[in-house]
């Protein structure tokens, strides 16, 4: 993987997906090696980002690394019209790999193109986040102790939530995943998105009601249901409580349910699940640490 | 037979004659070829009998040749076009258009949020359904429907 972008989960095979799981593990054990004191690492957020960014920053730093850049586009000459092609191919010059996020689909991909150095894309509009998925990937491997035979429920906004798209990819690559898909009729998982489940000889059920699926699944992956993404307000209004989860909800859950979200939340998680032990989402905020000293060490070809 | 019967109509010595055009996309195949500045005679023709496809049009240009890269593009919107060479009033070559695997630098991404539409650079794209063209694009990952094709 040295000196090689990562722009779209799609660009790693299961094998080198399951290699920086591993790497991840080690890294959790001992996350202060100074194994990248040779290196500068530009940090490009032209939109803002508050676990991206700070956990990119936090992994470089942790590993000895220094980061350069900007985290918010008014700060940098994109203010003043400079192109996408101009920034990276100047930012190039400075640092010895890229990690970007930009409001543009495709900018990550395209900037990969340019750049002589490798890019790692930490989103890129509503289109891909891979780091997302990895450290999701490496949140359910870690609590499940296996990535095979698992039942996961996905739950709120499955049209356009870009971290779903990712990580329902890249579970349809293990064995017997069973995708319980819960959301309400306007953000259904695309079927561009459940071609690869079916594709890969894999199940998966839909649902509007969360309490359908809550007693028998895994994995509980939530997300936000953004008010704008509804053409219709009313029925806005009438859906958006059946997608919040309360602490009372998980009584007769499975022992070892853990509930995931990529966050930020707003009030589809109360807070009164915080403390209860099948949350994970901090944790999973942690981990996302872990996996990005994975990375870049391994794109950086330091081990 | 029928070339003798189309030189005379058209009466075009060197050049190409574009047939088997579908119905009411003749326009838009001049459009993609930049046929609309061109200075020398065009003849064309729409919505005239075809025994195979019932209406069909027909293109004939004087003194221009095309490239492969050319006529594949007009495939996305004539599919079932054949291209037919002529030289002293002779077919002396006669392909029939080809839907390609890949479009690069002549479609839109129908995409407003692709990166494609605000940078200067070139579209690139994988036909992804070559019978109801649908094409993916490199960059965002979108597809871009038949309905939705605009052209550069």
């Amino acid at each position: 993987m040295k000196n090689r972008s990562l722009v779209s989960i799609n660009d790693y095979s299961k094998e080198e997906m399951l290699h920086i799981l591993e790497l991840a593990k080690a890294f959790e054990a001992n996350p202060r090696q100074k194994i990248l004191k040779d290196f500068v690492i530009a940090s490009l957020f032209f939109e803002p980002s508050t676990r991206t960014r700070l956990s990119f920053e936090s992994a470089i730093n942790q590993l000895g690394g220094r980061v350069i850049g900007f985290s918010d586009s008014s700060s940098s000459s994109t203010s003043k019209g400079e192109s996408l092609r101009d920034t990276i191919q100047t930012v190039s010059l400075y640092s010895d790999l890229i990690v970007m996020r930009h409001p543009l689909e495709g900018s990550a991909r395209f900037a990969s193109e340019i750049a002589p150095v490798p890019i790692i894309n930490a989103g890129d509009g509503a289109n891909q986040h891979p780091t997302q998925c990895l450290l999701d990937m490496y949140s359910i491997m870690k609590t499940q102790g296996t990535l095979d035979n698992l039942d996961i429920a996905f739950v709120g906004d499955l049209k356009f939530g870009r971290t779903v798209h990712s990580l329902v990819i890249a579970l349809s690559l293990f064995k017997n995943t069973n995708f319980h898909l819960v959301s309400p009729v306007e953000l259904k998982l695309p079927s561009s998105i459940k071609k690869f489940i079916v594709d890969a000889g894999l199940k998966y059920h839909q649902y509007t009601d969360i309490q359908e699926v809550i007693n028998k699944v895994d994995i509980l992956y939530m997300t936000r249901i953004q008010r704008e993404r509804f053409s219709d307000a009313m029925e806005y209004e009438r859906v958006k409580n059946s997608y919040v989860l309360k602490a009372d909800m998980l009584s007769n859950t499975k022992e070892k349910l853990k509930i995931l979200h990529p966050l930020p939340r707003v009030n589809e998680i109360t807070e009164d699940v915080d403390s209860n032990k099948k949350a994970y989402y901090f944790q999973q905020a942690k981990n996302g640490v872990f996996v990005r000293e994975a990375l870049l060490a391994s794109i950086l070809g330091v081990i | 037979m029928e070339n003798k019967r189309e030189l005379k109509v058209s009466a075009i010595d060197n050049g190409t004659v574009i047939d088997h055009i579908p119905q009411g996309a003749v326009l838009r195949v001049m459009k993609i070829l930049n046929l609309e500045d061109f200075t020398d005679q065009i003849y064309f023709g729409a919505n005239l009998e075809s025994k195979k496809y019932g209406k069909k049009g027909i293109i004939k240009v004087s003194g221009r040749f095309f490239k492969p890269e050319e006529i594949n593009k007009i495939s996305l919107v004539a599919p079932t076009a054949t291209v037919i060479e002529i030289r002293n009033y002779e077919v002396v070559n006669k392909l029939q258009v080809d839907i390609p695997d890949e479009v690069v630098g002549f479609v839109k991404c129908f995409n407003p949020k692709c990166i494609t539409n605000h940078e200067k650079m070139t579209t690139y794209f994988s036909v992804i359904d070559k019978e109801d063209l649908k094409l993916h694009c490199h960059y965002c990952e979108k597809n871009t429907k038949k309905e939705n094709i605009i052209f550069i």
